[in-house]
């Protein structure tokens, strides 16, 4: 085999351009060296491109169903040079390559609506970069000057003046030779991919039964196994009888682990109707959760001083009270469609675990921490994922898949399943909050604002989780469990700061004078975790919610009124004009016993505006229309900004109208799908999502509409029937 | 007992309370029915038995008929050939997440053989028991309508 030093004196021979570059910690050395090693050309570690022409990007930002595949796929395609549809994509098993790059979490995560607005220079400079590799080949091979090659755009690079083309297979070798080079992006009137709504590269496996999520994961001898979890958080198992679970027909095993106790079995049905079986005892905790007490203390709360105080602007308590209310949302499970589950196999002293995950960086540590593994001898593998939402971000069912494994396995495969009812059961909840707001309006304008959150810190019971992670690999066992035990106390103390409290409420866009924000944190038994919007969820609906009620104090529209006290504030103007617009707000009544709601919100560094019209019988809501209006800069592809437009307004409505999780005595009441209601199909209004033009570098899509959908809602409610909603779910409010 | 599975019959080795669902999923790997809610809730289990939609996760193997006739999502269509409703999910590109489609297109698959032009009110009628959490219900009915519009 020709050596690389040779090639590349011949391609300097041939007039080759070669810049000296460094990409993602590759030079060409090591390009060439893995080529050697593989056959395949992997310029960096999100494409490969083999001798037969296979180009295989490998996605780093998990599939949840928000569109990573397709976005991501046309962001390296577009400078690659390639069509994004004869790409293979495959899903990226955990590796610090492929940690986050958002500054905030640097792990290998998919979350907080990072995915575009982090892959967006990196993923367009990686298929640069392999592209001017390609091109460099194909100088070489020809002899002739890298400017006359070009990337065609179909997979290949083509030299016009000798009208010769070759594919990007037949120059795996030739660009591997290359040195990395630092490379120019596209700009936008180069596009023929991004800006676009190629449609989406993820779906025919989703369509035809083929794709397997990780409760379809099969393997050889693999054993299914169910849980059986103490009653309430906090309870342990004081005794149990397992003769008639064990002898149900296909019960292999039924033993104590980690998360209650394990009944394993031939299949699914076996392992669920064995624990059904079995007789078990538990302790009851001393501070088992009850939602009554917990109102209860957190209204307790709210009329005491706050702890802290997180914004000050002007002297808001010498303010005189127009209004003084309390807002009021629930605990939220995610409730996915796929339950929770994972698969986990011990073999060889090693471990590999295939799980729909939102974390493989967390995943990997705390299976290698649960098995006494190094990290290296622990490989996660993502399968597609039946809906995030942010539960999977929490990876306690790689964990529980890993223990059972361990305890029961025998060097088998065990896939631990959750039902419905053990997901609603053992959710880390979106935190319960009540607020205060008291408010002043003097002469027709807002002058004081004092906002008072009370509310539990997600990082208090997730922070150890990302502490852990974010350590390099090789940090000894001890350390990173040390660190990540000591995190939770952080941050429930606030000595690290847990912004998922009050974001949202802290950065209120109005320029009212007078401004404080207040937060009382809380610790209570119940766990925690990120829900789609995170604080926003509930902090937009107290804050549009609560504005509502000052501008109408003031004699104020709704839509006009926060103009006024937006204008200092472009992007937020910018889409509750366009939402307002396209709404007729001003220029159209709606039909007679339905009312309109607007509210407005930023998030994850996109802006998002909704109109929603909606009429009440009683404690029936019927949501005739959504009109959102995102600003998320450059729009990737539009189709997908639409889809998560409408799946922000049905996933919102699904909370604000229905779903509450309630505890009694520690027991979760909320059982399945019939008293933790989503909206069906019946119930969805027709939903219209607009863009604002905008060159400002892409954000998130995930989550920002979600949190002006209550607010909105509760808006159209009042306007229809003139009574406020400040406390969620709305249905249950409207029957009481 | 005996069953004809997307038109091949197969011997169940299953005991008479175990779901459909499990027969399919647990026995034969035909994993493209889902598990959502295991009570009849969410839909995302529905498969054809005799042409008519049901719930595969509370149908027990002693209801069904011996030689009962079972279609899943792997079933659909023919080999390669995607059916109607399934290329109409692709061009309304209607999955997100994907894992209560398989439900969703067979329920609509039943609907339409019963109703070859439903309206709107028909399919909310046919597709409310089948729930979706990532909000794709917009996209379903433009591809139920589209379906409906290449059947005829």
């Amino acid at each position: 085999m020709i050596s690389r030093r040779a090639l590349l004196k011949l391609g300097a021979a041939a007039g080759g351009a070669f810049v000296v570059g460094c990409a993602f910690g590759r030079t060409g050395g090591t390009v060439w060296r893995e080529y050697k090693r593989t056959g395949t050309f992997q310029p960096n570690a999100w494409i490969r491109i083999t001798p037969d022409d296979r180009v295989i990007f490998t996605l780093d930002r998990v599939e949840m169903g928000q569109g990573t595949t397709t976005s991501h796929a046309a962001m390296v395609a577009e400078e690659l040079g390639v069509d994004p549809r004869v790409m293979e994509i495959e899903a990226a098993e955990a590796s610090r390559d492929y940690d986050n790059p958002d500054k905030q979490i640097r792990i290998q995560i998919t979350g907080g609506s990072t995915s575009t607005r982090g892959a967006w220079r990196p993923l367009r400079e990686a298929g640069a970069v392999a592209r001017e590799m390609l091109r460099a080949g194909a100088a070489w091979t020809w002899g002739v000057s890298i400017g006359d090659c070009r990337a065609v755009g179909d997979g290949s690079i083509a030299h016009a003046k000798s009208k010769r083309v070759l594919r990007y297979g037949a120059l795996a070798g030739a660009a591997a030779a290359q040195d990395v080079p630092a490379v120019e992006l596209k700009g936008p009137a180069q596009w023929a991919i991004i800006g676009r709504s190629i449609d989406r590269l993820d779906i025919r496996p989703k369509v035809d039964g083929r794709g397997v999520y990780g409760m379809d994961v099969q393997l050889p001898g693999m054993l299914t196994a169910v849980i059986v979890r103490p009653p309430a958080a906090g309870a342990t198992l004081v005794r149990m009888d397992a003769a008639s679970a064990r002898a149900r027909a296909g019960v292999v095993a039924v033993e104590a682990c980690a998360g209650g106790v394990a009944v394993v079995a031939r299949g699914y049905w076996e392992a669920r109707t064995g624990a059904d079986a079995l007789a078990a005892e538990w302790t009851t905790p001393a501070n088992a959760a009850d939602t009554d007490d917990l109102r209860a203390s957190y209204r307790r709360l709210l009329s005491r001083d706050a702890e802290r105080v997180v914004r000050d602007d002007g002297d808001a308590r010498a303010q005189p009270d127009t209004l003084d209310a309390f807002y009021e949302l629930p605990y939220l499970a995610h409730a996915t469609m796929e339950p929770q589950n994972a698969t986990a196999w011990l073999h060889d002293g090693r471990c590999e675990v295939w799980a729909p995950t939102q974390a493989p960086g967390i995943a990997r540590w705390r299976v290698a921490d649960a098995l006494g593994l190094d990290l290296e001898d622990v490989q996660i593998h993502t399968t597609l994922i039946g809906g995030g939402f942010g539960r999977r971000g929490l990876v306690d069912y790689c964990v529980d898949a890993a223990d059972v494994a361990r305890r029961v396995g025998g060097g088998r495969p065990v896939k631990v399943v959750f039902s419905r009812e053990d997901d609603l059961a053992r959710d880390w909840y979106r935190p319960m909050a009540m607020s205060r707001l008291r408010g002043s309006v003097a002469g027709g304008r807002v002058t004081g604002w004092r906002h008072h959150v009370v509310t539990q810190s997600i990082l208090a019971d997730e922070g150890g989780d990302f502490v852990g992670a974010l350590l390099p690999n090789g940090a000894p066992r001890a350390v990173r469990r040390l660190a990540s035990a000591s995190a939770p106390r952080l941050f429930a103390r606030g000595a690290m700061p847990d912004s998922t409290s009050i974001e949202g409420a802290v950065e209120l866009p109005y320029a009212i004078p007078n401004l404080r924000v207040e937060l009382t944190p809380v610790e209570t038994p119940v766990p925690v975790g990120f829900w789609r919007s995170v604080g926003h969820s509930h902090n937009a609906f107290v804050t549009e919610g609560f504005l509502d009620e000052l501008l109408h104090a003031a004699g104020k529209d709704a839509y006009l009124g926060r103009r006024e006290l937006l204008a200092a504030n472009a992007r937020h103007l910018g889409v509750l004009d366009l939402a307002a617009t396209k709404a007729g707000w001003t220029t159209s009544t709606p039909p007679p016993g339905v009312g309109r709601g607007i509210a407005v919100h930023a998030s994850f560094e996109s802006y998002c505006a909704m109109v929603i019209e909606a009429s009440v019988d009683g404690a029936r809501v019927r949501v005739r229309r959504a009109v959102v209006a995102f600003d998320c800069g450059r729009v990737v592809n539009p189709g997908l900004v639409a889809a998560q437009g409408e799946s922000a307004v049905i996933f919102g409505l699904s909370a604000a109208l229905k779903q509450q999780i309630t505890h009694r005595a520690g027991r979760v009441q909320e059982t399945n799908f019939g008293s933790y209601k989503a909206l069906r199909m019946f119930e969805c209004p027709i939903i219209e999502t607009y863009t604002v033009a905008s060159d400002a570098e892409p954000s998130g899509i995930g989550e920002p509409g979600v949190p002006p959908v209550a607010p909105a809602l509760c808006g159209a409610i009042f306007a229809a029937t003139g009574k406020r909603i400040r406390r969620l779910p709305v249905e249950a409010e409207l029957a009481t | 007992m005996k069953l004809r599975v997307n038109g091949k019959p197969v011997e169940v080795d299953a005991e008479p309370d175990m779901p459909l669902l499990w027969v399919l999923r647990d026995r034969l790997g035909l994993t493209g029915t889902k598990f959502g809610c295991g009570v009849a809730q969410c839909g995302a289990c529905t498969v054809h038995v005799d042409g008519a939609a049901r719930r595969s996760c509370v149908l027990l193997v002693r209801d069904l008929a011996d030689g009962a006739k079972v279609t899943t999502i792997e079933g659909l269509g023919s080999p390669g050939v995607l059916h109607a409703v399934q290329e109409a999910w692709l061009a309304e590109n209607v999955p997100q997440c994907g894992y209560c489609q398989a439900g969703q297109i067979m329920s609509t698959v039943a609907l339409l053989a019963a109703n070859p032009s439903p309206d709107d009110d028909d399919i909310d009628s046919a597709l409310s028991a089948n729930l979706c959490r990532c909000g794709t219900y917009p996209r379903i009915r433009r591809a139920v309508h589209r379906a409906a519009g290449r059947l005829k």
